[in-house]
């Protein structure tokens, strides 16, 4: 039987904490790297006891309930008021929200 | 009577037969809550011009209903229309919820009165309140020491009578643990059997609503009121909701209480171990046959709940990226400056670490070796308690190693915070029903004791999908024959 693959190590180094920062789209202080490597380094070896339970045969489960794609009578329903949306906005232009420039003017500069 | 010293049954009971009015209960908890909020931060906000005025439709006749006129709290990850929910974080301190979550719907068409929103762990991410952005809350037992989390304030609340009922949420043990260590009635359902809609999600596949009360015939009823499916969440189960209050005094026939050895851990606080002990006997006594069950991977719950939990929530808190709600920084310059500056700005660390962590185990090269696999262990744990519950109707189970732990004894270090959902995360895992009750009383100094002194500790009972009413029999017979209902904290 084979085993999945298991991490070659729980040490979570500096560069892969401001990786994960990165997908997590958090901006984090050198402070932090160094704090959170090690406290999520701690997690990492204490789950690494899964490693030692064979799991090969055994079916990933998501969800407690057996129950799957849950569907209602497509019937259209009043939804949220515009204003009610936009209520807590923390920039609108309406009846959008507004925010800061993504792509550059085009100048090159 | 003391509309404040009594239980959610006897009060909406006394002020059905006039004997009391929903003005008066009302005002009482007001009063109480002015009194005692300052050093325990139970609550976050009040609502109290509005709590008066439903209380006087109450007291005219406007309201009815089985909870009418009961003053309530709910949790700060609720949505209400009215005030705020903030989760206790930065990220939504001026957030106001265009709609309000079914659960609490469902309470105040039943005529509850909500006083006001009680403090959490930042997102319902903690044990002890300490990860609230605006201050924890504080066990009315010993203010030196936590209430638990994340349904801290709710448990506070109730052991400090300052609410008749409230609603909490528990993901991992956020219900129950918090109820053990303030020594009151903490129910989590099955997961399904009440509504998420308006519940800040956490963890979608384990979050579930439940009730934090004096007494199990208090959760029967809250139960009642909060149960069912609805069209808004798609993950409410179609499955009928019984009659939890009824029947509730007898016992059921042919009672069989399940322990299994892997909650009996040495590493238990020894007042936890006579707790556990002294309900075996009232089981036996009482004619139950007690049974040796196995659930071999409960010591796997903690590492499978802290990959699953996370990586949930690393996927419903993205939405919280400064452009429709929430907090937005000043600071930012672009369009991933915006995400990442308002998220480090609003979110505190333990919501980041538990966000970095999910994102890990989701990333490319882990998700296999991380995800996947305590999906697979999830199932594992959910086959113990299936075959455990062919030969048991429940499983008595301490809900916490040990009592109410000071004020940052665990805050340096979060693997120390997560093993004290040891006993309470399978739950989740597996979906089904919990509920923890007031167990005995340990003295700080670790020896224990009954004169009700010293630091609550809470029993536990675990019961298969969807069986909350034999559940809340076999909790009511425990509860009877301890006689711990009306232990109260004395309050200065």
């Amino acid at each position: 039987m084979t085993q999945p693959p298991s991490p070659k190590s729980t040490q979570l180094t500096e560069a892969q904490v401001r990786h994960v920062a990165k997908l997590s789209r958090l901006t984090v202080t050198d402070d932090q790297v160094q704090r959170f490597a090690k406290q999520l380094t701690d997690v990492l070896e204490h789950v690494a006891t899964l490693n030692k339970l064979d799991v090969g045969a055994i079916e990933p489960m998501a969800h407690a309930l057996d129950m799957t794609n849950v569907l209602r009578d497509d019937e259209p329903q009043p939804g949220l008021a515009v204003e009610a949306v936009l209520a807590n906005a923390p920039g609108r232009s309406d009846p959008f929200f507004k925010v800061p420039k993504v792509l550059d003017d085009g100048s090159g500069a | 009577m003391d509309p404040t010293k009594t239980t959610l049954v006897e009060l909406r009971d006394a002020i059905a037969a006039k004997k009391v009015s929903a003005t008066e209960a009302t005002r009482a908890y007001l009063g109480r809550i002015d009194r005692h909020n300052g050093p325990l931060h139970a609550y976050h906000e009040t609502y109290a011009d509005r709590a008066l005025q439903r209380a006087a439709d109450v007291d005219g006749g406007k309201i009815t209903g089985p909870l009418a006129g009961v003053p309530i709290s709910i949790k700060d990850n609720l949505c209400t229309e009215y005030g705020h929910t903030t989760c206790s974080s930065k990220m939504l301190e001026n957030f106001q919820a265009p709609y309000t979550a079914t659960a609490v719907v469902k309470l105040e068409q039943a005529g509850a009165i909500v006083l006001g929103k009680t403090v959490l762990d930042e997102f319902a991410m903690g044990s002890s309140t300490e990860n609230s952005a605006f201050g924890p809350a504080r066990n009315p037992w010993d203010t030196q020491r936590v209430p638990g989390g994340s349904s801290g304030g709710a448990a506070a609340a109730i052991a400090a009578d300052l609410c008749a009922g409230s609603i909490g949420s528990d993901t991992g043990g956020s219900i129950r643990q918090p109820a053990a260590l303030c020594g009151v009635v903490g129910l989590k359902p099955t997961y399904g059997r009440v509504s998420r809609y308006g519940l800040v999600a956490f963890a979608s596949s384990l979050d579930q609503i439940g009730p934090l009360t004096h007494t199990v015939a208090d959760a029967a009823l809250m139960l009642q009121v909060i149960s069912g499916q609805d069209p808004k969440d798609s993950t409410s189960a179609g499955v009928p909701v019984p009659d939890y209050t009824e029947q509730l005094d007898s016992p059921p026939q042919g009672l069989r209480i399940g322990i299994a050895k892997q909650y009996l851990s040495d590493a238990n606080h020894p007042a936890v171990k006579r707790a556990i002990d002294q309900a075996v006997a009232v089981y036996r006594d009482a004619g139950a046959r007690i049974v040796d069950v196995d659930l071999p991977h409960t010591e796997y719950g903690i590492s499978t709940y802290y990959l699953v939990a996370p990586a949930e929530a690393s996927s419903n808190l993205a939405r919280y990226d400064g452009v429709r709600y929430g907090r937005r920084s000043p600071e930012s310059t672009d369009l991933i400056s915006l995400y990442s500056r308002s998220r480090a700005e609003g979110f505190g660390e333990e919501v980041q670490r538990r966000i970095m962590l999910g994102t890990y185990a989701l990333s490319s090269g882990y998700y296999d070796a991380y995800y996947v696999r305590a999906l697979k262990v999830r199932r594992l744990i959910k086959q113990d308690f299936d075959a455990a519950f062919e030969s048991c109707d429940a499983i008595l189970c301490p809900t916490t190693p040990g009592p109410a732990f000071r004020f940052g004894e665990k805050t340096d270090s979060p693997l120390a915070m997560y093993l004290n959902d040891v006993y309470t995360v399978n739950a989740n895992m597996a979906g089904i029903p919990g509920i923890s009750l007031l167990g005995g009383f340990a003295s700080p100094d670790g020896l224990s004791h009954t004169d009700g002194g010293g630091l609550p500790v809470g029993v536990q009972f675990l019961g298969p999908l969807f069986e909350e009413a034999k559940l809340l029999r076999i909790a009511r017979l425990y509860e009877a024959a301890a006689g711990y209902t009306h232990a109260r904290p004395s309050l200065t």
